[in-house]
């Protein structure tokens, strides 16, 4: 059970509030439409075999998650995720669906996109005309002023020189004896120069802008993706694991931000400058246009032949080095015992033969990703050199001016460069979209019956709980609590006892409300629980869990969390009683000592006493202590339970405890087997009884060695000698 | 126009270099320091492959410090124990059971003094040999990806199905493994996550009860066990391995009652040894441990 969703219930709670209908229906709509997408999901894999995830072995599947954990561990993404959504246009409609509140913002970003692709296309045609500026005014130069282009040519092709008058025949502004007109070349210059700031900046501007909708629009998907996992049940939790909810939270998120921030807004401007590119190519010359589109299916071929081939090489690389890395977590974590089960060699020998795996992988990776660029730009330069070619004879034979080559020669370039970003997007979008799909999933999830809005204030009471014939189970097929009737009063301490699996925790997640029962009601102070919001029903409860949580922080701080107006002075008391004062101060910073993450500097002991103090601080009217001393070594456990003797009286409590020695002195001991209650009353009481407890209380301080057992074992000789 | 692109993408991949080549550097420098470190342990020239007294352990005024510690974690400690023998360790977090266990293992090599098993110095033992007639069960019980079968199969991979399931029967593990789908070949996943704490600590017990070694070592290997399972897990170690020499690393004085002798370590010192009753009469530290746990017993069963 995640404890880690237990504690903090009170902003558990509060950020549940009033905004959950609408939400709520939004999410029944969304359900419906996700229920359609999984059976054309269902339907396409009928057709296409196995493709998705549940086709694949166990196996396989650790294999491929194991690989995602190193991928995203190393923080590298040449070769992509290797992740591919089952319904890849709903999730990719949805996950563009998340700028639509950005609408204004995205329509100004897509025209400042197309101003500046119009600029940066409009710019080499103006460089050609400076071209032929300067190529004319060579020309020029060398004729006798006076003379018209007319005569020029026409004295030309008189000396036989075709070719140079159809030249000529095309130059526009052609003043013979003028030389170069440095007027006309300024303005042409300081045209371009004024067209490239104008286009830097509406590209800067475009960036700045699509930042910042990317970013909002991922805080919004983040907060979402928070506020849903805060609405979500607590069996949800219990079902799903952790480390994969945490892997949608962070990963995922992350990946899409990617996707957007990578992709789609380069998209825009990839697709525009293309468009733009050809439209002034065909102006230019069509020949020489369809002459470059020649080599398109060329780079397809190549995109199509290799791209797959690739991918495929490097999710299979990942998923080696996923492979090697979980064998090597195995071997390091198992040293001990791969060495004293005399598995050395065995270890060695599977590590060789998956390093060999994943060098042959990364081989093929590397090589495939290698030969796709030289390739493309092989294709690349028979492109420039036709184009070169052809538009050099074009120039000789007058129907294109020299800068107008030059001008194609520019686009040329720039036609193949959003190409490649286009084939690079796939992959990543790709990923984007899968990740995009499981964060969709999460908040699509059902979510816990919404608190009744005209939910009654609780009573003040003294705490008298009462189960009245609860019924309750986690999964239909498995019985636990069949009928429950107990009554709790004032100020008593309860205890619960049975092996593990007896439904003890259980009492406690239907007290927290974490789970509601099937059929009868629980009530404090005669009040259905049910009736209450949970922030209400959790509220007067504290509880200390065997699984401590400790956030990072200060030890101070995390006693605070109890009661956050608690004064210095009271959680002093607080840590003195709990003894957690006295190992406090053999930390660097004593109660300013920052605790890592999981407090993975403090012992279980140590973290438990912290939690304890926290109850101490919370001074709660109902307390549930679940194997709250477990970790805690027994001679501080003698010490601690005058505090927790203190903690308890005048509150309702609830103890569940293996060492029977903590709960001795409860005024109620309920024994659990199977989820029901099998005996209750009073330690005395329940040992006369000579039933269910008792045995398990022989067990525990007699321990299981009877007098023969030891007379067996009594006849080897004491020999040990100090 | 060409020339220049050219220049400049020399000029980016140069700057991308400058940043990466520090990186790679610091990279190959920490593999580097690893692949550095010398193996401290090192098997002897001509190593000793049996033993003469098999089963049997002696501390030899034993002292052991971990590497850059100011204070000794063990301190002239001296015991041994017979074939057959159960004895416990007990003392609070830190006092040292833990690297006691690995000593025997030869996990680490004493500071000062000597370690023997079956009556060789360990440091002259092939290692095989020594770690052939140990059965470990470490504080976290760790399980491998892969099965059931194979995790408790680590130590002695011909076992059939029959030993598998009989040394899970003696480690309270027969109940759970048949309900798991699959038996024994039910999987585990990655370092155990898909069983429960107690669930592990009974495999990882299977795992050396099946080696039949000479010489069990269990460090604190029944905190995830109920009271009950616990007492009947102990109950059928020591019935079915009779001749096993048990080194039990306890929290629960309960564990260690009806031990041969238990070791009272307190930093790192042996401050007593003896049996319960010696120890309850006369050791001032494991009165004050037992108190704790205790107490409460005795007064209730004075009570009942």
């Amino acid at each position: 059970m995640s404890d880690q969703f237990h504690e903090p219930t009170d902003i558990v709670e509060e950020a549940a509030g009033a905004p959950l209908t609408a939400a709520q229906q939004r999410v029944h709509a969304r359900q419906a439409k996700a229920e359609a997408r999984k059976a054309k999901a269902q339907a396409r894999r009928a057709k296409w075999g196995p493709q998705s995830t549940e086709d694949l072995s166990e196996e396989e599947k650790a294999e491929i998650e194991a690989g995602e954990a190193a991928r995203l561990a190393s923080d590298s993404w040449d070769g992509v995720a290797p992740g591919k959504a089952d319904d890849f246009k709903g999730s990719f409609l949805r996950m563009i669906g998340l700028l639509a509140p950005y609408k204004v913002a995205m329509i100004v970003v897509t025209l400042m996109g197309a101003a500046s692709v119009v600029l940066a296309v409009w710019a080499p045609r103006v460089l050609g005309r400076a071209t032929d500026v300067i190529f004319t005014g060579f020309f020029t130069r060398n004729i006798p002023a006076g003379l018209t282009q007319d005569q020029v040519v026409a004295g030309m092709r008189a000396a036989g020189q075709d070719r140079v008058a159809d030249m000529v025949a095309a130059m526009s502004n052609f003043v013979p004896g003028a030389g170069i007109d440095f007027d006309r070349l300024r303005g042409f210059a300081v045209t371009v120069l004024i067209i490239y700031v104008a286009a830097a900046l509406l590209g800067w501007a475009q960036g700045f802008i699509t930042n910042i909708v990317m970013v909002k629009a991922m805080w919004r998907l983040r907060e979402d993706v928070e506020a849903k996992i805060n609405r979500l049940p607590l069996a949800y939790f219990d079902r799903v694991q952790r480390g994969e909810l945490i892997s949608r939270v962070t990963n995922d998120i992350d990946n899409i931000t990617q996707t957007m921030q990578q992709s789609l807004s380069g998209a825009i401007t990839a697709v525009l400058t293309l468009v733009g590119v050809l439209v002034m190519m065909f102006s230019l010359s069509w020949q020489l246009a369809l002459i470059t589109l020649a080599t398109l299916p060329l780079m397809g071929v190549l995109f199509g032949v290799i791209g797959p081939k690739s991918q495929k090489a490097f999710s299979i690389q990942w998923r080696k080095v996923g492979r090697l890395n979980a064998r090597v977590e195995e071997s390091f974590s198992g040293h001990a015992l791969v060495k004293t089960f005399g598995r050395r060699k065995d270890f060695e020998a599977k590590f060789a033969a998956e390093n060999e795996e994943l060098y042959q992988q990364s081989f093929r990776a590397q090589f495939l990703a290698n030969i796709m660029w030289p390739a493309m730009s092989f294709i690349g330069n028979i492109s420039f050199i036709a184009i070169a070619v052809i538009g050099g004879l074009f120039v000789a034979g007058g129907t294109m001016t020299l800068g107008a080559i030059q001008a194609f020669i520019q686009y040329s370039q720039m036609f193949s460069q959003p190409l490649q970003q286009i084939g690079g997007m796939v992959a990543v979008v790709q990923s984007g979209t899968a990740s995009a799909e499981r964060v969709f999933a999460l908040l699509d999830v059902d979510e816990q019956e919404p608190d009744a809005v005209d939910a009654p204030a609780p009573v003040d009471g003294e705490g008298v709980i009462e189960f009245r014939n609860v019924k309750f189970s986690y999964s239909p097929d498995k019985p636990l609590i069949e009928d429950l009737s107990f009554t709790v009063r004032p100020g008593q301490t309860v205890a619960i006892v049975g092996h593990t699996g007896a439904g003890k925790t259980t009492l406690v997640n239907l007290l927290m409300r974490f789970y509601d029962p099937q059929g009868g009601h629980i009530l404090v102070d005669g009040q259905d629980i049910g009736e209450l919001t949970r922030h209400d029903a959790r509220a007067r409860t504290g509880m200390v869990l065997q699984d401590t949580w400790l956030f990072a922080g200060t030890i101070r701080e995390n006693i605070r969390y109890g009661r956050q107006d608690a004064t210095d002075e009271e959680i002093l008391q607080a840590a003195q009683a709990t003894y957690v004062d006295r190992f406090v101060h053999s930390l660097p910073h004593g109660y300013d000592t920052e605790l890592e993450e999981d407090a993975a500097n403090l012992s279980a002991g140590e973290r438990q006493l912290i939690t304890i103090a926290r109850a101490f601080v919370s001074q709660p009217s109902i307390l549930i202590l679940d194997e709250a001393t477990s970790s805690v070594d027994t001679r501080t456990e003698k010490l601690l339970q005058h505090a927790m003797a203190s903690l308890r009286s005048g509150r309702t409590s609830f103890v569940i405890a293996h060492r029977l020695s903590t709960i001795r002195d409860a005024d109620l001991i309920l024994v659990m087997a199977h989820g029901a209650i099998v005996e209750q009353g009073t330690h005395e009481e329940l040992l006369a009884a000579g039933g269910a407890y008792a045995e398990l209380y022989q067990s525990q301080f007699t321990g299981a060695f009877d007098t023969e057992e030891l007379d067996d074992e009594g006849e080897s000789e004491e020999s040990v000698s100090v | 126009m060409q020339y220049v692109g050219q220049i400049l993408g020399g000029v980016l991949m140069a700057t991308f270099m400058t940043i990466m080549i520090p990186r790679a550097a610091v990279s190959a420098e920490r593999i580097g320091a690893v692949l550095a470190v010398e193996t401290s342990l090192h098997e002897p020239e001509s190593p000793v492959a049996s033993m003469p007294t098999p089963g049997t352990i002696e501390f030899d005024d034993v002292t052991f410090t971990y590497p850059g510690a100011e204070a000794p974690i063990l301190g002239g400690v001296s015991f041994r124990v017979e074939p057959g023998q159960t004895v416990a360790v007990v003392g609070s977090t830190g006092a040292g059971k833990t690297t006691l266990l690995g000593l025997v293992a030869r996990l680490t090599d004493v500071s000062d003094g000597t370690v023997r098993v079956g009556g060789v110095d360990v440091r002259d033992l092939e290692l095989e040999t020594l770690w052939a007639s140990l059965g470990l069960v470490p504080q976290r019980p760790f399980l491998f990806a892969g099965t059931v079968g194979s995790n408790v199969r680590l130590g002695k991979e011909d076992a059939t199905d029959e030993e598998v399931w009989n040394a899970l029967e003696i480690a309270q593990g027969r109940e759970f493994v048949a309900e798991m789908e699959g038996g024994l070949s039910a999987r585990i996943s990655q370092g155990g996550t898909n069983v429960s704490g107690g669930q592990r600590q009974r495999l990882a017990i299977a795992r050396a009860v099946l080696r039949r070694p000479d010489i069990l070592l269990l460090d604190d290997s029944f905190s995830a066990l109920d009271v009950a399972t616990d007492a009947k897990l102990r109950q059928a170690l020591w019935r079915e391995l009779p001749d096993v020499t048990k080194l039990v690393v306890a929290q629960r004085v309960t564990t260690v009652t009806d031990a041969d002798a238990i070791l009272v370590l307190d930093d790192g010192h042996l401050v007593g040894a003896g049996t319960h009753e010696e120890l309850l009469a006369t050791n001032q530290t494991y009165r004050e441990i037992a108190e704790s746990q205790l107490a409460v017993g005795v007064a209730g069963e004075a009570g009942a």
